[in-house]
């Protein structure tokens, strides 16, 4: 399982415009990120829960796709726990670190909300097929195809440069040159790796040309990428947890604008 | 694409009138002075020396050589009475390297790519789909993932892409050049079906004629110098020409390699007995972890004597060879270099530093662009002396030998990734030989060298056996391992065997 290669399956969820997706999570996380207040993340993070039952991912699946996730909250949330703003009772200061009621509050906040952002974020984007994302944003969204099938197909080329680095570490211990320091190494390899990268891309670029991209002509889509109830159902589900999570912040008084 | 279908397309003529293209920022120009007129339907083997502005010719008629920022173009280059680029898809364009030519993750939609592009209706694109792939014999389902295809698999799903456009005008540039002998039977049969059932006009440029020549009616060979050499049967100029032509590079059917006997008949210095360097009890090499692609594999290595390792496709033959070169680790079994190679270093190469290999084992990639590390051709040579800190006088005198030897003196200060690939393969060869190691690795030495570089490799090999070097080469090319091994050893999927070279022969 690469990063790269998109989860599969035959749930509703893999059937819905990557648009909807990326839609539904960018609404979610547009209306997080005004507020830092540990009852709207608790609330979205609820509705959430419910919701990946439906995500089309096993338990391991989700446990290994969204681990990048499970690091980062906590790590944010320490991090303003120790050197947060400081308010209210001091309950332990080193130096520059201290830990107050105000950082306390500030860090679970901070770690609730990165889970309610990044854990929806992660499991819709896993069903995404980059093909199909392409067609949605060049169809649905009406993008420019040029630069949307530029980015699918350099996408490809990843795989690629991975195959070259290895390469690039073979040939230079083959070549006497791996003994000196690992940052001189590393520097002038990755250097190598953007050269071949470079002429990688402008022979892809080639090809691309060679079967009619850049064409003067009204491009198709052989694939249709349409946006319909499904579609809107997902955006709606994103903003009816979106609501709730404010509603409920609102009323019990702790919302908390990031501008005030 | 069904006959009728394919009937419907008409075949598009090409006419060039004092034609040149030079790129930019170059002093010569890459083709001059260009009449030539092919008619409709005409089938067109494109010959010449490398530098004489083939593949030029052949991307500007498929009109993807860019604006006036990539070059300067005189006099008139026409298909079907238009400037190429006006036309776009008029012209399809097959290029060599199939890695580069896959541009979507799924097959179905990587054959689409063209079609959607000049805006053929959708209901159009998926019946020429499917037309197109059975025609190339890609017999595979839409959705089946385009990066597990084989080198062969992906030239054909580049051709599928390409006849799904319907174009007058079929132009392949080189594209089995980067493939193993199935690959090119694959991919020269199923350009052969569609030349059945076409009426399209077809050139291909191709240095080994024997691939084509059945399939083509007429050979045109450029000259280095500008215009055309000979033109006219591929019978007629190839009996006319091909001692000129074989002297350009050319591989002429019926003329041989030039070589008057394999190096084993007449060389006396492999005999038994010779000098042990290494040797592998029990090895099983991996390229990951996981994941073993040969094992039991037991071989000596011996100074003066050359082994080819063969075999198909994904059994393991770089692996093991960059296994044996001290660069991988292997997955079981060991490495042991004798007591008198090793010199003081360990027994085994892996642990070798990178420094101590370079007397020893000098690596000779499949690709040379991965092995270059300096800005011009003189300090590419320089550095594996340099690593091993020889005076400054020393090295000089080493590098201008290598250069003179390699015939390279006059690209001297050019940049490495600037050459042509003959000269990029003589230069990976060259830095190698620069520290003087015993023992040669070559991974695939002579893949896609026109004759002329491929003698030299050879001769060059030949010289250095004589002296006593040992070779341990990878390589497709039969011509090749008969030509210069002395032993064979054929990996087939899980396990190896040896055999004499002159069996492979006959196979």
């Amino acid at each position: 399982m690469s990063v790269l290669t998109p989860a599969r399956g035959t749930q509703a969820i893999f059937r819905i415009n990557p648009v909807a997706k990326l839609a539904a999570a960018l609404l979610l996380a547009g209306v997080l990120i005004l507020t830092i207040d540990w009852v709207s993340a608790v609330v979205a993070l609820a509705c959430e829960f419910v919701l990946f039952f439906w995500a089309g991912l096993s338990l391991k699946a989700f446990a290994v796709r969204t681990l990048p996730v499970w690091i980062a909250a906590p790590t944010a949330g320490v991090t303003t726990l120790l050197y947060g703003q400081a308010a209210g009772a001091v309950y332990w200061s080193f130096g520059l670190v201290n830990v107050t009621e105000g950082s306390l509050e500030l860090a679970i906040a901070t770690t609730l909300r990165i889970l309610a952002i990044g854990l929806p974020s992660v499991v819709l984007f896993v069903t995404v097929d980059p093909t199909d994302l392409a067609d949605g944003l060049g169809q649905v969204v009406k993008l420019p195809a040029r630069f949307v099938l530029g980015g699918l197909a350099g996408l490809r080329l990843v795989g690629l440069f991975l195959e070259d680095w290895r390469s690039l570490e073979l040939a230079r211990r083959a070549r006497g040159i791996a003994d000196r320091g690992v940052l001189r190494r590393l520097l002038s390899q990755a250097f190598a790796l953007l050269v071949l990268s470079i002429r990688r891309g402008s022979k892809l670029a080639t090809a691309m040309e060679a079967r009619g991209f850049g064409a003067p002509v009204r491009r198709t889509w052989a694939r249709p990428s349409s946006f319909r109830g499904r579609e809107v159902a997902l955006v709606g589900i994103g903003l009816a947890v979106a609501l709730l999570s404010v509603s409920v912040s609102v009323a019990t008084g702790s919302w908390n604008f990031v501008l005030t | 694409m069904t006959p009728a279908a394919a009937a419907s397309v008409s075949g598009a003529s090409v006419v060039a009138r004092g034609w040149g293209w030079r790129h930019a920022g170059r002093r010569g120009w890459a083709v001059n002075g260009l009449d030539l007129r092919i008619e409709p339907g005409e089938r067109v083997l494109l010959l010449g020396a490398s530098g004489a502005g083939k593949s030029t010719l052949l991307h500007a008629l498929a009109g993807v050589l860019g604006g006036d920022e990539e070059g300067e173009q005189r006099g008139q280059l026409l298909v079907n009475g238009a400037e190429p680029t006006a036309a776009r898809g008029q012209a399809g364009l097959l290029l060599q390297d199939p890695d580069s030519q896959v541009i979507l993750a799924r097959v179905g939609d990587d054959v689409a790519f063209g079609c959607e592009n000049l805006g053929v209706p959708r209901e159009e694109i998926w019946r020429r789909v499917s037309d197109a792939l059975d025609m190339v014999g890609l017999n595979l389902p839409l959705s089946h993932p385009t990066s597990s295809l084989s080198g062969g698999q992906k030239q054909r799903l580049a051709l599928a892409g390409v006849l799904a456009m319907r174009p007058g005008l079929l132009l392949l540039d080189e594209p089995t050049a980067n493939l193993d002998p199935g690959g090119v039977l694959d991919v020269r049969d199923s350009v052969a079906r569609v030349l059945e059932n076409s009426a399209a006009t077809f050139i291909v440029i191709e240095h080994r004629v024997a691939v084509w020549q059945n399939l083509v009616n007429r050979v045109i060979v450029l000259d280095a110098a500008g215009g055309v050499l000979a033109d006219g049967h591929p019978d007629d100029v190839l009996t006319r020409q091909g001692e000129r032509l074989a002297a350009a590079g050319v591989w002429v059917p019926g003329r041989g390699n030039g070589l008057t006997a394999s190096r084993r008949e007449t060389s006396s210095a492999s005999a038994p007995g010779s000098v042990p360097l290494l040797r592998t009890p029990g090895l099983a090499v991996a390229r990951t972890r996981v994941g073993v692609l040969a094992r039991d594999i037991d071989l000596t290595v011996h100074a003066g004597t050359a082994l080819a390792v063969t075999g198909p496709n994904g059994a393991g033959k770089s692996t093991l060879m960059l296994t044996l070169a001290g660069l991988l680790k292997p997955a079981g079994g060991a490495v042991l270099a004798s007591p008198e190679f090793a010199g003081g270093a360990d027994e085994e190469p892996i642990r070798w530093k990178s420094r101590q290999l370079l007397t020893r084992i000098g690596t000779v990639f499949q690709s040379p662009e991965h092995q270059f590390v300096a800005a011009t051709v003189r300090a590419e040579l320089a550095v594996g002396p340099r690593a091993l800190k020889r005076p400054e006088a020393n090295i000089n005198a080493r590098v201008d030998e290598v250069l003179q030897r390699l015939r390279l003196d006059h690209l001297a200060e050019a940049n490495p990734f600037t050459l042509s690939g003959g000269e990029k393969r003589r230069l990976s060869v060259g830095t190698v030989l620069a520290t003087q190691p015993r023992l040669l690795m070559l991974d695939e030495p002579t893949f896609g060298q026109d004759l002329r570089t491929w003698r030299e490799i050879v001769a060059l090999l030949d010289e250095l056996l004589r002296e006593g070097t040992a070779v341990v080469a990878v390589s497709h090319d039969t011509d090749f391992v008969v030509a210069l091994a002395d032993r064979e050893y054929h990996l087939t999927g899980r396990a190896g065997r040896s055999v004499t070279p002159r069996a492979a022969v006959s196979r």
